[in-house]
């Protein structure tokens, strides 16, 4: 079974992660919890869904009042403390 | 439709640092407004980094302390301490409300008077004065408080080369159970050393002998070690008047009183563990008022309090210049005010808040200034909301010292502000340029060309 | 019997009923068995695996608090809002260092809420503090092994001849290691204030059996209760793991005349050496009920209902007697909590 959706050209969601409508994050992996805000909770979900990083740009800017160079940057920083925490996997 | 606002994504992992941010939302609250006037405004007219100084609560802190000392105590005498905060605006504030001058070099003598406030009005002290510089005190008939034996023979000598009297105090230092014990400055009470030198000075008919000064340490947690220190000059007072039954004009307590500023290493925040200025008065007045002196011989008590008058009337306002990440993952935010500018941030974890609207999400941080310099953090963790590039803070209690302990390196200092007691912002100081450096600069002739 | 018991709601903290435990859940059983009360318990937490947080048949409803180390503005709205859902009658804090915020705040909570604490003045609060220990024993008439304070390193190198080796190193608030040379206490020095500040105590080591006692004072010199213990197992950290309550009536007597003499108001706990000539030292006095409290209230002494009667304003009677030779043998147990429970508390703060 794969447990894993390809996000980008080099990192994989783990699937199972449960995120529930106040923010909390649960990786069932390592079994650490989260918590995360709005637009974190958004970016999780779409990447479960199997959003590309265009898919997440998009989506990002259609839905919040923010501009493409600001979801870039934050989205960089975003991805590197998803996967310090284990939650975006690097294949 | 609508786009939701948006706010950068966070996630932080639960249950690993100590904060949890249920009833933390005070401490992040925005500061908008200083006295009334917009922070956004005060930036966009005076720049970022820029001090604000309140007239108003320098007034109100003033104010306070007069009533905490003059509802227990018939003779109080403040003076204001320049070291902490010379500017003059500052310092005028302070002589309009009665305060007298308490210098330590003949840098912030001259300035004292130059502000109008009379040689006798104007307590010289310190480790550091010249014969030129104790000529001019005794020539105004300034009270000079001497800090070592080398000063009181150097001014016997100078009062007889121009043949003139000098009303002086010593500075006495001693154990009052806080340690580590000032014992650098002045003459000890436990070892004699203070009563010996006493002694000396009556041996002298030049030198009138009118107060007794100490100073016991700097940020003072209890209020106790007042009532000590108090005790240790009334005995001294006291033994005067027997031996040479002169009585002492006053009694100098110095400052150290603490501001609410949190320590760093401290558990609990400055606020809830510092004395009260009713504490500090309680302990010292009850102590002279029980001593034993004859209600029409007491002393007057002169205090020379600066940190506790001015710390709160001081804000630093500046903005995020930009936000990354360190390898280790942790956030770093960096501002354009460093510790060229917070000196006080060496000791203290000032609080700091956010100008603008903010959400409900905090994160860590190391907090860096400007300067391209290892040394330049402002706080080495702190939890404060989402910040984004060019947003707008406001750091808190920055009255004392910062604004003469700033230095000028890398960057310009920048301008200071003082809403008056209408709300009306006045520059009173400018920010400098490389005009002000060049001013001191000289090139010799041969290093002139370059090319 | 037929009288009715009253209705209160009080909340507890110190909650972490871990292996170094916390007196919150003791305390919260010898009030779930009081005579007089039917007691709600509020159980207010400071991280979110506190055990207590999900003992739902001691503790009724859950809230976290903002830590001490933010002040006491922040405290002070977090329970202005927990009052306005719970109406509370009684808060018992149970941390040392939460203590301070709370007897600063107790003047606020009772006028403006009508909320009732059983606290030492700040004065009192101060006066047992380890760094002063040594004064206090002079004033209160108790003896107390030589200390002394120290805010570097090179302090400890520098108290010489003042001491002789081994040495305690305490913290301010909590911890106390044993120190043989300078070196290992410079070592404790740093582990130690890393944790809890300035200053350090170092305490001169006086070799003996441990005896403590739980009581409580009623603020004007009475002590209303004292039961002394001995450790007969102690866990690496140094908590009891087992005790037994002792007929040690010079102990009593002792801890009876700290109590008067220091007009203690509230619970504590007061740690002893007996030295091998009989001699009793004061190790520590801390400041809120000891984590064996429950063992009171097994030998017929239950005082934390008496310190809620107290902060009631009702009359207490001081207890004269207590069983002697009765137990307490601590036991760990695993709860098994849902997910979802974890993440109430932490996103909603409530439980």
């Amino acid at each position: 079974m794969r447990t894993e959706v390809r996000t980008t050209a080099n990192m994989n969601i783990n699937k199972n992660i449960a995120i529930s409508e106040t923010g909390f994050v649960f990786n069932p992996l390592t079994g650490d919890s989260f918590n995360t805000n709005r637009v974190g909770q958004e970016i999780l979900r779409q990447l479960q869904k199997g959003a590309s990083i265009d898919d997440l740009y998009k989506h990002l800017t259609d839905t919040f009042s923010v501009d493409k160079a600001t979801a870039e940057k934050d989205l960089a920083d975003f991805f590197m403390v998803l996967k310090s925490y284990q939650i975006l996997i690097e294949v | 439709m609508a786009k939701i606002s948006y706010e950068r994504p966070v996630i932080t992992k639960l249950n690993t640092g100590t904060m949890n941010k249920f009833g933390t939302r005070t401490e992040f609250a925005p500061v908008t407004h200083i006295d009334g006037v917009s922070v956004k405004k005060l930036i966009a007219d005076y720049g970022s980094p820029c001090f604000v100084i309140s007239e108003r609560t320098i007034r109100n802190t003033y104010r306070n302390a007069v009533r905490a000392f003059k509802t227990r105590y018939p003779k109080v005498q403040f003076a204001w301490s320049y070291k902490t905060n010379y500017l003059n605006a500052v310092c005028n504030v302070f002589h309009q409300e009665g305060s007298w001058a308490e210098v330590v070099s003949i840098f912030e003598y001259e300035k004292a008077l130059r502000n109008g406030v009379a040689g006798e009005k104007i307590i010289f002290n310190g480790p550091d004065k010249s014969e030129e510089d104790l000529i001019k005190a005794v020539e105004n008939n300034s009270l000079i408080h001497i800090d070592h034996s080398d000063e009181l023979y150097m001014l016997v000598e100078v009062l007889g080369k121009i043949k003139k009297k000098a009303r002086v105090a010593i500075r006495v230092n001693m154990d009052t159970g806080v340690y580590p014990m000032w014992d650098r400055f002045g003459f000890n009470y436990e070892n004699g050393t203070a009563w010996a030198t006493i002694n000396k000075i009556f041996a002298h008919p030049e030198l009138e002998l009118v107060g007794l000064h100490c100073h016991i340490g700097t940020y003072m947690l209890t209020a106790h070690a007042y009532s000590v220190a108090t005790s240790k000059l009334c005995d001294l007072a006291i033994n005067v008047k027997y031996r040479y039954g002169k009585n002492i004009e006053y009694l100098d307590l110095g400052g150290g009183f603490a501001s609410a500023n949190t320590l760093k290493g401290s558990y609990l925040q400055g606020g809830d563990i510092i004395p009260t200025m009713d504490d500090y008065a309680e302990a010292i007045t009850s102590t002279i008022l029980n001593y034993g002196f004859k209600m029409d011989e007491l002393p007057t008590l002169f205090l020379e309090t600066g940190r506790a008058l001015i710390d709160d009337a001081g804000y630093l306002l500046g903005s995020v210049i930009a936000i990354k990440r360190l390898s280790d993952g942790r956030r770093a935010t960096i501002m354009d005010f460093g510790v060229n500018l917070l000196f006080t941030s060496f000791w203290y974890n000032h609080r700091i808040s956010p100008a603008q609207e903010i959400s409900s999400q905090t994160e860590d941080m190391v907090l860096y200034g400007p300067l391209c310099m290892n040394i330049d953090v402002v706080r080495e963790s702190i939890n404060l909301p989402l910040l984004n590039k060019g947003d707008q803070v406001v750091v808190h209690r920055v009255g004392a010292y910062n604004m003469t302990q700033w230095m000028q390196f890398i960057q310009m200092r920048p301008r200071i502000v003082m809403i008056g007691m209408d709300g009306t912002p006045h520059v009173i100081r400018e920010k400098e340029s490389l005009d002000t450096m060049l001013r001191y600069e000289r090139l010799p002739e041969h290093l002139e060309k370059i090319g | 019997m037929s009288t009715k018991k009253q209705k209160i709601t009080v909340a507890v903290t110190g909650l972490n009923n871990i292996d170094s435990p916390g007196p919150g859940i003791p305390v919260i059983r010898a009030l779930k068995e009081s005579t007089a009360f039917e007691v709600r318990i509020i159980g207010l937490s400071y991280e979110t695996l506190e055990p207590g947080l999900y003992m739902h048949d001691l503790v009724d409803k859950s809230y976290q608090i903002p830590m001490p180390s933010v002040g006491t503005q922040p405290l002070l709205e977090r329970l202005h809002y927990i009052h306005q859902q719970e109406k509370l009658d009684v808060i018992i804090p149970n941390f040392d260092a939460e203590l301070h915020n709370f007897i600063k705040v107790a003047d606020i909570l009772k006028n403006a809420y009508n909320i009732a604490t059983f606290l030492p003045t700040q004065k009192q609060f101060e006066s047992r503090h380890k760094s002063v220990l040594y004064e206090f024993g002079k004033e209160n008439g108790v003896k107390v092994p030589f200390a002394k304070m120290v805010f570097s390193p090179n302090d400890i190198y520098q108290l010489g001849s003042e001491f002789t080796y081994p040495v305690a190193v305490k913290g301010k608030y909590y911890d106390a290691q044993i120190a043989s040379t300078p070196e290992q206490a410079v070592n404790y020095f740093y582990k130690i204030s890393a944790k809890w500040g300035l200053p350090v105590i170092i305490q001169e080591f006086v070799s003996g059996n441990e005896v403590n006692v739980t009581a409580v004072g009623d603020g004007e010199g009475n002590c209303m209760g004292a039961v002394p213990m001995r450790k007969l197992y102690i866990t690496d950290k140094g908590k009891a793991w087992a005790g037994i309550s002792l007929a040690d009536e010079k102990l009593v007597e002792i801890a009876q005349t700290v109590i008067a003499n220091s007009k203690w108001k509230g619970g504590c706990e007061l740690e002893f050496i007996k030295s091998k000539d009989g001699e009793y030292y004061l190790l520590e006095m801390n400041p809120r009920f000891p984590a064996w409290v429950y063992l009171a209230v097994g030998c017929g002494q239950n005082h934390p209902e008496a310190l809620v009667k107290m902060a009631l304003g009702k009359k207490v009677k001081p207890f004269k007697d207590y069983e002697v030779g009765k137990m307490f043998i601590r036991y760990s147990y695993d709860q098994i909590v849902n997910l979802s429970e974890f993440e109430k508390i932490s996103t909603t703060g409530e439980l």
